[in-house]
């Protein structure tokens, strides 16, 4: 290795560490800027020497590059603040020693991140609209896959079969193992990828007057318990949902290309509880709260049914990192409350008591957040990206 | 009775544009007048309707929903009396020509004479617009700067934005309006949609105090318009 190697990964690990002891931030961005400034290979250099698997897609990262690192067990490089383009990347590689690395890549910076890091397995999760203000349309996300997937013939793309967009983008991949998960949101392929005629679904598949269709066989699936390559397995998650088994499925399959034990690995993911905040019980002051991410429409669909008795609030921003645009609130199911009080809460609560009053949703807007801090029921609060971080610094766990 | 039919919301509903149809017929239901809401997807046939609703749309989308209405009812369902609420690539499809991918003279509908070329750079973010005196609030995020025909008369003067070209936005016509403010444009500005809803009933509504005003005013305050 060269020096100027040496001294990047050496500076990513010093001005992280540094931003963290002042406390600037979680201390992932910054030493990765530097990092990069002094060799713009690191990325490259970092995991030269290593087995690395990216995960990407609109929902699901985050958990999903958890269980593949619980899963792989040991000594695992990964991007857990979710910090995920490349100075995240080269900060979490920077700090880690061992061979093997799972990374969470932002949708559009995927074919970058594989040109620089060639993985082993890119697992794909789903595509949908999201933060359309920075990243446009989600139909050219799926054209820069579809070419990525093409100039990585190396590359095994562990993809979901049941997202036509995600089909779309690597059905030409040399490798590609599919996966039949769960995968409720359909509004974003409606037409087709491919000549946007209607898509026509049935409950278990999907295909196109011009040809497009499911790909007809499948290596992984979940349809009457889940098979993994053949192997079936008793999953058991503590981490709710439909969406998190589609998750685990996805992560799972991942492992067993990468030849990891799978039983061993499968124990792992079932004992997860919590990931980066999410869905277990933290404490607020008197109030018990469980915290669910979902930032977009596809996540918020999935989010509606995991919520329980008790209190409902909602925290909705529109901050850079969010989208600074919430009209995707009206794609959101909220008529499923109906008959239920929802506080609404964030930068942007008046946004979503407009669209709850429009759903015919009781909604009543707080501003001051220490009215809600008294003794009360256990509280659900669903808020996205930036609200969410603040609500998991506002907390703490049980 | 109100009938707003939510035209093709698989192809031209990309940024939650189907809110304008829902707050249409909520507004006109909370002051007791009958309102339904029709969806009318791709491959149907477009239904006789007060109003109809058009949403934005990705190029391959957008195209397509042209394509279908060019050989349905619609134009000659408005010739006859129906209203127009578009919005974005909504309002672009009503116009004469459009841009797809690969193509920039994909035809309209042309019930206006707007010709949407292709800009040097997308608009993204807030856009204001001055309509009758009054600020309209929304958000663009468009690739398109369209010009309008010597008889067209603008929706508004651009206050921040881009709109149709940075000058003005959107148009109106007769029974026709449309802007590039995407999405739920008629939730955040609940005095146009009590204006449309007026002019479509054809009669002058009782005010209606909602928790849409705060928001109204709130985005306002943050445009500084």
């Amino acid at each position: 290795m060269t020096w100027r190697y040496k001294v990047a990964r050496g500076a990513v690990i010093f001005v992280n560490r540094l931003a963290r002891r002042i406390g600037r931030g979680s201390g992932t961005v910054i030493g990765g800027r530097v990092g990069l400034a002094i060799s713009g290979n690191l990325l490259t250099d970092l995991t030269r020497d290593r087995t690395v698997v990216l995960v990407s897609g609109t929902n699901g990262k985050t958990t999903t590059t958890a269980m593949i690192t619980a899963g792989w067990g040991g000594n695992v490089a990964t991007n857990a603040t979710g910090s995920n383009m490349v100075q995240g990347h080269v900060a979490a590689l920077a700090d880690s020693l061992g061979n093997r690395a799972v990374l969470e890549v932002d949708e559009s910076w995927l074919p970058e991140t594989i040109v620089a890091t060639r993985p082993s397995v890119v697992t794909l999760l789903n595509l949908s609209r999201d933060q359309l203000d920075r990243a446009s349309e989600v139909r050219h996300l799926a054209e820069l896959w579809r070419e990525a997937v093409k100039n990585s013939p190396e590359v095994t793309f562990v993809a979901n079969a049941n997202d036509p967009l995600v089909v779309y983008a690597t059905r030409d991949g040399a490798r590609v193992v599919w996966c039949d998960v769960p995968t409720p949101w359909r509004l974003d392929a409606a037409s087709c990828p491919r000549c946007a005629q209607s898509l026509r679904f049935s409950q278990t598949s999907w295909e196109c007057e011009c040809g497009f269709a499911k790909p007809s066989t499948v290596d992984t699936f979940t349809d009457g318990g889940l098979t993994v390559r053949g192997h079936p397995l008793s999953l058991d998650l503590a981490l709710p949902g439909e969406f998190n088994v589609a998750n685990a499925a996805v992560a799972l399959t991942a492992l067993s290309v990468l030849g990891a034990d799978v039983p061993s690995a499968l124990a792992r993911l079932n004992g997860l509880t919590s990931v980066a905040g999410r869905y277990a019980i933290r404490k607020w002051g008197p109030r018990d709260l469980r915290l669910i991410l979902a930032k977009n429409p596809a996540g918020f669909s999935a989010a509606l049914p995991l919520i329980g008795a008790g209190e409902l609030w909602i925290a909705i921003n529109a901050r850079v990192a969010d989208g600074r645009d919430p009209s995707w609130l009206y794609d959101v199911p909220f008529e499923q409350l109906t008959g239920r009080k929802v506080i609404c809460l964030g930068e942007r609560r008046l946004d979503l008591a407009t669209r709850l009053f429009y759903a015919g949703v009781d909604a009543t807007v707080v501003d001051e957040l220490d009215s809600l801090a008294v003794p009360g029921a256990p509280v659900t609060v669903v808020a996205n990206y930036t609200a969410f971080e603040q609500w998991r610094q506002r907390t703490v766990e049980c | 009775m109100l009938t707003v039919a939510l035209i093709f919301p698989e192809l031209l509903g990309t940024y939650g544009d189907g809110g304008n149809a829902r707050v249409l017929v909520e507004r006109a239901r909370q002051r007791g007048i009958d309102a339904n809401l029709v969806v009318v997807g791709v491959g149907e046939e477009v239904p006789s309707a007060t109003l109809f609703v058009l949403g934005g749309g990705e190029d391959g989308p957008q195209g397509l929903a042209a394509d279908q209405l060019r050989v349905s009812s619609f134009a000659s369902r408005v010739e006859d009396g129906s209203f127009v609420v578009a919005v974005c690539a909504g309002l672009q499809i009503l116009g004469t020509t459009f841009c797809v991918e690969g193509r920039d003279d994909y035809p309209g509908l042309n019930l206006v004479d707007a010709v949407t070329r292709r800009a040097k750079k997308r608009a993204v973010g807030e856009l204001a617009v001055r309509v009758k005196g009054r600020a309209l609030v929304g958000f663009e995020n468009h690739g398109g700067t369209t010009t309008l025909g010597a008889g067209v008369t603008p929706l508004g003067e651009v206050l921040r934005g881009r709109g149709n070209d940075g000058k003005v936005d959107g148009f109106v016509a007769e029974r026709v309006w449309a802007t590039y403010a995407h999405g739920p444009v008629l939730a955040l500005n609940p005095w146009w949609a009590d204006e449309i809803l007026g002019a479509v009933l054809g009669v002058s509504l009782e005010p209606l105090v909602t928790v849409a005003d705060d928001l109204y005013e709130e985005r306002r305050g943050a445009l500084k318009v």
